[in-house]
């Protein structure tokens, strides 16, 4: 890495005191103060290598690979999207087998996470409830971030009848109480996959990361180095490409990674309220709704659940964190 | 300086009638134009070759609008910009982006006129990949190598983001991209206001090589009055929208006719204690009115102090005034004013002409 102190220019430092305003600057200025000619060079030599020319995307790729949060917290959604895929990896057991004698009984052996109230077991029911939340939690994340920065960006750039149009109809969706809306919308669906649920998240979701997509691009918008791509010719695409997105991503970023974890509690709400995912599917959200009412009873039966989907959502947080952080070059 | 560098030749950019209002509506649902921000109302002005031509004038009267419809960022709402006699802003598509190799620009602010996330092999070097036909792709790297070279900068450099350099370094770097493209014109929206006093002598001697070595031709906006006198061969002098004065540099700074051309130049300060109560400055009342209710007749009446009845009913043209008109003093140059008088310029350091 370059170190950025050394590109101080010490022609700079040379003072022209007094020389400010006055009318004999040029006679003062013009023969002390002459551009070097080419070749000889403000800066000195060193201090960087020679290397094939870099961009934004690769120095990112090259801190993120170096940075121990991000290598953390990719390992942990690795090992989450390998255990949703293949819950037999660590479980060897039916999440639907139970027996309700054993009813909210603490751990035993070859149960190290006890049992919940219908006596089946927690660790099995946690591994094979990865595939559902994350499911929910990753899909709606993407679906309500790719439709909500396309839409709000869109819409920040061009501005005008588009945005108006836009702004309108993203008020009419956060004005749907998201519950309400979930009893209604969900209700009238007897598919019982995880697909309406995601497809209800993003319906309501996108808006909130249009607004913060279409504010970050209206910011990017005005700085001078898009007038300078357009007095080069740069057209609409390449303006929004190289110079709005890599500049308007960061607050889309962190706005996506928080909402991941309100999905995935989202999506536990309206199982719980019997809207979302039906009871053979097995779920982190269904798990934690039926342990909320029996906390003082069987704490276990809550915690196991409600941790696996905290450190998800926090692996998710700091993945977006690493990310976000790694595109600002001020950072490195 | 002024007539060998003009000659017979052609302009190379003529600008003629140039308007720019900016609406000011009301409502919400049926807009409804009530008025106009008159930032730029009529202004001609010619550009030759290899010269460099200043545009001085206070904040808000509408120099960095025109820099803005010169480069075709805005359309103007009337008159023509002609670049070699063709008119520039009905252009669209490939013939627009023809026209903009030719004209460039230099932006006055170098911390928001460089994207932050490219470095900088990527800031110059992207007017090569909006013009491929430029540079090859296998020579780009070594012709970014070289404009860094050119602008002073280290070309092994290009690996770097703009937070790395100091405020003179990003504006090389600006120039860098803006010469990428070889261009014959640059337009310089205030190019060294952002940068410390020390920092602007460097940029502007650098733009004045770099206007002998490839015979590149200014438009030099500025409202330090020193450094346009330093850089410009000639001067215009912009007030409320329109120009009021202009002509080579030592008849704008030397023999000033204007009234508002005379206040703007006994307001640059002069670095002699000595001289402290001995200038006699023209100290203006009131404020520029409003570009949105621009007052009728001459736009300086409302400041000026030789003001009379006929300045409210007539517009002054910009023409050499009758008084000077083919006196072959230097006061003999376009001046828009109804009582134009000459007002020698007493320089520090100088004996009073008498």
């Amino acid at each position: 890495m370059p170190e950025p102190s050394s590109a101080q220019d010490p022609a700079e430092s040379v003072g022209n005191a007094g020389a400010g305003g006055t009318m004999d600057f040029a006679a003062e200025q013009a023969g002390s103060l002459t551009a070097p000619p080419p070749g000889e060079h403000l800066v000195p030599e060193g201090g960087t290598t020679t290397g094939k020319p870099r961009s934004l995307w690769s120095d990112a790729w090259h801190d993120l690979r170096r940075n121990p949060v991000f290598v953390v917290s990719a390992l942990v959604i690795v090992f989450l999207v390998l255990i949703s895929i293949w819950p037999k990896l660590i479980a060897s057991g039916n999440p639907l087998a139970c027996d309700i004698n054993k009813s909210q009984d603490g751990p035993a052996p070859g149960h190290p996470f006890g049992f919940d109230l219908q006596g089946c077991d927690v660790y099995t029911r946690t591994v094979y409830g990865a595939r559902a939340s994350v499911t929910v939690g990753v899909c709606a994340t993407a679906g309500a971030a790719i439709l909500g920065s396309v839409l709000g960006g869109l819409a920040g750039f061009f501005g005008g009848w588009w945005d108006a149009v836009l702004s309108r109809i993203s008020d009419v969706f956060f004005g749907i109480p998201i519950v309400l809306g979930g009893l209604v919308f969900l209700s009238v669906v007897t598919n019982t996959t995880v697909w309406p649920v995601i497809g209800f998240i993003v319906l309501l979701g996108w808006p909130q990361i249009a607004r913060i997509a279409r504010g970050a691009v209206m910011t990017a918008k005005q700085h001078d180095y898009v007038q300078a791509a357009r007095a080069l010719g740069a057209g609409n695409t390449r303006i929004l490409l190289r110079h709005i997105a890599p500049n308007a991503v960061a607050p889309v970023i962190v706005v996506a990674t928080i909402a991941l974890g309100t999905y995935i509690a989202l999506e536990a709400t309206l199982s719980f309220l019997g809207v979302g995912l039906k009871p053979p599917t097995v779920s982190w959200g269904i798990d934690i709704s039926t342990a909320s009412t029996e906390i003082r009873d069987a704490p276990h039966m809550l915690l196991w659940p409600a941790g696996a989907l905290s450190v998800t959502v926090l692996a998710f947080i700091m993945l977006g964190d690493a990310v976000r952080d790694a595109l600002d070059p001020k950072l490195r | 300086m002024t007539t060998d560098r003009r000659g017979a030749r052609e302009p190379i950019l003529q600008v003629k009638g140039l308007v720019k209002h900016f609406p000011l509506t009301r409502g919400v649902l049926f807009r409804k134009q009530v008025g106009a921000v008159r930032a730029v109302d009529g202004v001609d002005f010619d550009l030759y070759p290899g010269e460099t031509l200043g545009v001085v004038g206070e904040s808000g009267c509408g120099k960095s609008t025109v820099a803005r419809v010169l480069m075709n960022l805005e359309p103007p709402t009337s008159g023509r910009v002609l670049y070699k006699g063709e008119d520039i802003t009905r252009l669209s598509g490939p013939a627009l982006k023809a026209v903009r190799r030719n004209i460039q620009m230099v932006f006055q602010d170098p911390y928001t006129s460089l994207n932050p996330r490219m470095t900088v092999g990527d800031i110059v070097g992207e007017p090569f990949d909006i013009h491929p036909e430029v540079a090859p792709r296998g020579d780009r790297r070594r012709r970014v190598r070289e404009l860094l070279d050119v602008v002073g900068l280290n070309p092994e450099y290009v690996n770097r983001y703009p937070h790395q350099f100091s405020g003179g370094q990003r504006q090389r770097i600006g120039i860098a991209r803006g010469l990428a493209l070889n261009p014959e014109i640059i337009i310089c929206d205030e190019p060294v206001s952002a940068l410390d006093v020390s920092v602007q002598a460097q940029v502007v001697n650098l733009m004045e090589r770099l206007q002998r070595e490839f015979g590149l031709a200014y438009v030099f906006i500025a409202h330090d009055l020193s450094i346009v006198r330093h850089i410009c061969d000639r001067v215009a002098v912009m007030y409320l929208g329109r120009i009021v004065e202009t002509g080579g540099d030592a008849q704008i700074y030397e023999h000033p006719t204007h009234p508002y051309t005379q206040a703007l130049l006994s307001a640059v300060p002069v670095p002699d204690p000595d001289a402290r109560g001995g200038r006699d400055r023209i100290l203006l009342t009131g404020d520029v009115p409003s570009p949105a209710a621009v007052p009728s007749g001459c736009r300086f009446r409302t400041r000026c102090w030789k003001a009379e009845p006929r300045c409210e009913e007539r517009m002054p043209e910009l023409a050499v005034p009758r008084a000077f008109r083919d006196s072959g003093t230097p006061a003999e140059h376009p001046s828009a004013c109804h009582f134009a008088q000459e007002r020698v310029r007493v320089l520090p350091g100088e004996e009073p002409v008498n």
